[in-house]
């Protein structure tokens, strides 16, 4: 019951953020001017008219990183559930074992890449 | 009608706390960067040493046209900044200030549900970059999103680390756990997740996403008015966040002479110091460049974190 009277008061407080942002555009929407003419609502883009569509084509060098982020990351949620239990009594050396080979799987993992030169940038 | 009244208040403390420390962080850092550069910074507003500089800037921002450019996704790009601000007003209750339970609400899991939902306030750069569809801002977006990916795996290390050392997951119980010798023991995840947190909300250096001399503002460049305001107070309530974690996690929270009245002065006491270095930091250093940044998030940070693991799990099973 209390697991979810403590989450019920994080729900209540996304409600207020909500309604403070609501009440923040709404009375916005009250106080500013609203005199839209062609060039305002031009893109941006160093003064002169913009050339192309905004979406263009950038050369992405980051999606290594992202396959790389969630191998990680889906490995590291695991710690916190473990690194609750991990020095409870009569696990000890077990445990320590097992995250020394954990460590060095990620390890492992991360030399790899680097040497396939995947976390350099040029 | 008690209980009621109780979340009421809390729920009043938090937005009160969320909508004044971040500008109490701004109007520090105006006058800290001004007298760290040999000026003095905005004198005028207010009266005294220029007290109400925000309040302005504030009021100013409230009364500029709200304009999205013709080409973008409009309801993505008004919506942006409130999702990229709402989360650290969710991570607010759930850090600890004084001992016995002065804490906006006590969670089980608080370090994970912090952790994650400081994760989100990112999507908000990414979809005010996408949505504007603008060159500028897309380039800030994707970068924004290459640095969430590169620094949150050693800000998650980092506080496993801190797990591991307390044994549990909630916050206050992590202070609780806290002794004096946890700072040295711990102060290389200390390092890793202040940078990282740093880096996650783009502050100086790591600011190339919102380099504003290179890409103007980044994922921000089209944004006017209270939408804009809205993206700063995003900023400035992370770095409220970000100090009061590191406080709680690394410096012991309220631990310190007479922490059962004054604990809640020494939590505040160590976070502001926090905030007090994070704008030292902007003043002192030049900006990363795009790849140094991810070459210091993958191969100096990510070790640092994985070594820090591995010394805490070795003392906690010899001293346990």
């Amino acid at each position: 019951m209390d697991y979810f009277h403590g989450y019920s008061v994080v729900g209540l407080v996304a409600v207020v953020g909500v309604l403070f942002v609501a009440v923040a555009f709404g009375a916005g929407r009250l106080l500013r001017p609203v005199v839209p003419t062609q060039e305002k609502m031009l893109t941006y883009e160093c003064g002169v008219d913009p050339v192309g569509e905004g979406w263009a084509h950038t050369q992405i060098r980051y999606y290594v990183y992202s396959f790389l982020y969630v191998i990680f990351a889906v490995d590291t949620i695991f710690l916190f559930p473990w690194a609750t239990v991990f020095a409870a009594p009569g696990f000890g050396a077990t445990t320590l074992v097992e995250m020394f080979v954990f460590i060095g799987f990620l390890a492992v993992g991360l030399l790899y890449a680097w040497k396939k030169g995947v976390l350099e940038w040029t | 009608m008690n209980d009621i009244l109780d979340v009421a208040l809390r729920l009043v403390a938090v937005l009160v706390v969320f909508l004044t420390f971040p500008l109490l962080v701004g109007q520090a850092e105006h006058k800290v960067m001004a007298h760290m550069q040999g000026r003095l910074g905005p004198m005028y507003a207010g009266g005294f040493h220029g007290w109400a500089q925000l309040v302005a800037d504030g009021v100013k921002f409230a009364q500029k046209e709200d304009i999205v450019p013709a080409e973008a996704d409009r309801r993505i790009f008004q919506l942006a900044p409130a999702v990229a601000l709402l989360p650290y007003l969710l991570v607010l209750i759930a850090i600890p200030v004084g001992p016995n339970g002065f804490v906006g609400q006590a969670i089980d899991a608080g370090l994970f549900f912090v952790l994650a939902v400081m994760g989100v306030g990112v999507l908000g750069s990414l979809m005010a970059g996408w949505a504007s569809a603008n060159k500028f801002s897309l380039l800030g977006g994707l970068r924004t999103a290459a640095q969430l990916m590169a620094y949150e795996l050693p800000m998650l290390l980092a506080a496993a680390s801190v797990a591991m050392a307390a044994g549990t997951l909630s916050l206050p119980g992590i202070v609780d756990a806290y002794q004096w010798w946890w700072t040295p023991w711990q102060i290389v995840g200390a390092l890793v997740f202040f940078i990282a947190g740093l880096a996650e909300l783009q502050r100086p250096p790591f600011d190339m996403p919102v380099a504003d001399s290179e890409i103007i503002f980044g994922a921000y460049t089209e944004y006017t008015g209270l939408r804009f305001a809205l993206f700063l107070l995003a900023e400035y309530a992370g770095i409220v966040v970000l100090c009061g974690l590191t406080t709680v996690l690394f410096l012991g929270g309220w631990h310190g002479p007479w922490a059962d009245s004054v604990g809640w002065v020494w939590t505040l006491l160590k976070t502001a110091v926090l905030a007090f270095v994070v704008i030292w930091l902007r003043v002192t250093y030049p900006r990363l460049r795009e790849d140094q940044l991810q070459k210091l998030a993958w191969t100096v940070l990510i070790p640092l974190a994985l070594a820090q693991i591995a010394l805490t799990g070795v003392v906690k099973v010899v001293i346990s």
